[in-house]
């Protein structure tokens, strides 16, 4: 790309090409996959089966806001996903079939995660155990936990009014809840990012922890709130997820921790913390959903699925990272 | 250049990935022969006492005379598990140990659990040949690796009883399974193609390629419906057995196709397909499932059409009746090959159990059992 340009030195060609460097990646990506389901699946547009596929991006969108606050201060969540499956599995059972038993099951799942998230930040802070080793141990926690717990299979089940959340549309309209959560868990997020003093720590940590330390920053207590955030958002993608899909399964979680990953790292946040926003996030999600509607669209069989989707994560990031250079 | 090892460690595993399912996909169990012979076992009478398909036997061509293995009562009985990592293989070791304790002969059952890795399966079988075994029951966690392991076992001289998944060698006493994939895959498809009148769009939802008992429920499934020169597979697509993903690709296909039926290969994912049309505002079509407990409630619930074949977990029974009769002296067919029971409308009543779990699986030979299920799922 870059040395076709630089062989015609036009000044519209220069132009084109100072306009299109301000573009991120992610954002062309994302269009380039929207035009292509255009040309599939035209009916994608309606707004219903937009609004549906909204739907169906907030959990990975919600998961992918929480998994960024920890990545921006320098660290990894890897248990998001056993996480979300203890969720799910907790709240069926606690759930138990009875409508009556909502709150009780809102106050068990956002307490675990609680719990989970201040554990995850402690053990990294405190104990100074990298947060790859810290999440990955309690990924494998909370796995055998729910095992045991459920005896292979998830006890109880949700009822109609947990499961609107997930499935449900605001009575009357076409709009999803699980659309109006996103939009709540993106404002929120923005408003923690850009309004308040922990935003700003959360990058100066990320980007510089020993500055941030010397200049009176509590590294140890945003680290740990990040992950507190994170556990909290992947609860919430719980809801959506279980709320979407109904079954409890002990798969509903799985693969979440490396979606999230790579949705916000295709979203330009940088692995190793200080840089990167919400909108890429979000876009990063997105790309992720959209890119398994166009190749579910495409039909294509499931290893070269794999292998596109890796291409397309590497290929992205690495122009972010050329361009960061130059 | 710390993104770029990233990278490069991204294009590691996709090509990793790629690589585990493109060797996966040659498949040695593909064999039209199997085809027919488990097409034609589903429509045999089966051999043995009626209403307990776990000690009826078909085409039990060829019996092992087990006379040198009888023995005196108590019996030490051993066990190599490969896991009970999923809810299927709780159900069905959950049966085992209720059948064992019909058994007063067997004065020990020594368990050991491979947690799905064959290595320690290996090392538990080795383990297990130093105990004074007086006979040895495996279920493999892979038929490649344990097939050395089976062999020694043999070789010392106790009887050795395999079942689910099987060994390539035929050194044990008998092989204990259900009559296996491809009659699992032609129900589902059969009933569909029928119930369709021969004409319409069908999309098979699998859970991964390159599984061997997988591969057999789609291979047997793809077949018959090429007999149907109206069925149109509009495509078949892979959940990895999350319903949420089952569900986001079902939505996806009505944004392209009239939808007429859904084949799966696995009932866990059945009532997120089947909710897919609900959600979408459009009728829910004939679907196929599984004994699986979650389907069969929705099914029941709603009022579906559907069948669901089963890969039934009683056969975990048989392997203790197996091993009682070796040790009485009675002779064993070599392969011992199950009934296939097909839950259908007629019989969903008997099986859907909306007080279990979804988890349940319903083929289990112990729906007449007082208390067990209660016990097993704590309700």
């Amino acid at each position: 790309m870059e040395s076709t340009f630089s062989t015609t030195q036009t000044p519209i060609g220069q132009r084109l090409r100072r306009l299109l460097s301000k573009v991120p990646v992610i954002l062309i990506v994302l269009l380039v996959v929207l035009i292509l389901i255009a040309l599939v699946a035209p009916t994608f547009y309606r707004p219903v089966a937009l609004l549906n596929f909204l739907k169906r991006a907030a959990p990975i969108i919600v998961v992918a806001i929480g998994q960024m606050y920890v990545m921006l201060s320098g660290e990894f969540d890897l248990s998001v996903g056993s996480l979300i499956t203890v969720c799910a599995a907790v709240a069926a059972n606690v759930i138990n079939n009875n409508p009556d038993n909502l709150a009780l099951a809102f106050v068990w799942v956002f307490g675990i995660a609680i719990v989970v998230g201040l554990i995850n930040g402690l053990i990294v802070t405190r104990l100074n155990v990298p947060s790859f080793v810290t999440t990955l141990g309690m990924l494998l926690v909370l796995q055998g936990a729910i095992s045991i717990y459920t005896r292979g299979a998830p006890q109880g089940g949700i009822t109609d009014n947990f499961r609107v959340f997930g499935r449900g549309n605001i009575e009357g309209t076409e709009i999803p809840y699980a659309f109006v959560i996103m939009l709540l868990v993106i404002a929120i997020g923005v408003y923690l990012m850009h309004f308040t003093t922990f935003g700003r720590r959360v990058y100066a940590v990320g980007g510089n922890p020993v500055a941030a330390r010397l200049s009176g920053v509590n590294v140890g207590r945003i680290k740990t709130t990040a992950f507190v955030l994170s556990a909290v958002l992947a609860a919430v993608g719980a809801v959506l997820i279980a709320g979407f899909s109904g079954v409890s399964s002990l798969s509903v979680g799985q693969g979440y921790e490396f979606q999230s990953i790579s949705a916000i790292v295709l979203g330009g946040v940088a692995l190793g913390g200080g840089r990167g926003n919400i909108a890429g996030a979000v876009m990063g999600a997105l790309t992720l959903q959209a890119m398994f509607s166009l190749l579910n669209f495409l039909g294509f069989p499931l290893p070269i699925r794999l292998s596109v989707q890796g291409l397309i994560i590497i290929g992205a990031v690495a122009i972010a990272a050329r361009r960061g250079r130059t | 250049m710390r993104k770029f090892h990233i990278a490069a460690f991204f294009l590691f595993v996709a090509l990793l990935l790629t690589a585990v399912v493109v060797a996966q996909e040659e498949n040695p169990f593909l064999t039209m022969g199997d085809m027919e012979r488990q097409l034609a076992q589903l429509e045999m009478e089966p051999v043995g006492p009626e209403g307990k398909p776990w000690e009826q036997m078909l085409e039990p061509i060829e019996m092992v005379d087990t006379s040198m293995y009888a023995k005196e009562a108590p019996w030490r009985v051993c066990f190599s598990n490969a896991s009970v990592a999923n809810s299927w293989r709780v159900v069905g070791n959950a049966v085992m140990q209720y059948e064992v304790t019909q058994h007063p002969e067997i004065g020990e059952f020594i368990v050991t659990d491979a947690q799905e890795k064959p290595e320690k399966q290996i090392s538990d079988i080795e383990d297990l040949l130093t105990r004074n075994c007086d006979i040895l029951i495996v279920s493999p966690a892979t038929t490649e690796a344990l097939t050395p392991a089976v062999e020694k076992a043999a070789a010392t001289g106790i009887p050795v009883v395999v079942f689910d998944r099987g060994v390539n060698t035929t050194d044990y006493t008998t092989f204990i399974h259900p009559i296996g994939g491809f009659a699992f895959g032609a129900v589902g498809a059969r009933w569909l193609a029928e119930e369709l009148g021969g004409e319409g769009n069908v999309l098979a939802l699998r859970v991964l390629p390159g599984v061997d008992v997988l591969e057999t429920r789609w291979q047997a499934a793809k077949s018959i419906f090429d007999e149907y020169p109206g069925i149109n597979v509009v495509g078949m697509e892979f959940n990895e057995s999350d319903p949420a993903k089952a569900k986001a690709i079902v939505l996806d296909y009505l944004e392209r196709f009239e939808i007429n039926g859904i084949w799966t290969d696995f009932g866990g994912v059945s009532a997120a397909a089947a909710e897919a049309f609900v959600d979408f505002g459009v009728d829910v079509p004939p679907i196929t499932g599984e004994d699986f407990n979650g389907w069969l409630k929705a099914w029941q619930a709603n009022g579906y059409k559907s069948i669901s074949p089963t890969y039934p977990t009683f056969q975990w029974r048989t392997a203790i009746i197996a091993a009682v009769r070796i040790l009485k002296g009675e002779e064993v067919p070599k392969e011992w090959v199950l009934p296939q029971p097909v839950i259908t409308a007629e019989n969903l009543d008997q099986y859907a159990r909306p007080d279990l779990p979804d988890g349940h699986f319903a083929m289990c030979g112990c729906n007449e059992i007082e208390g067990f299920l209660e016990e097993l799922w704590g309700s």
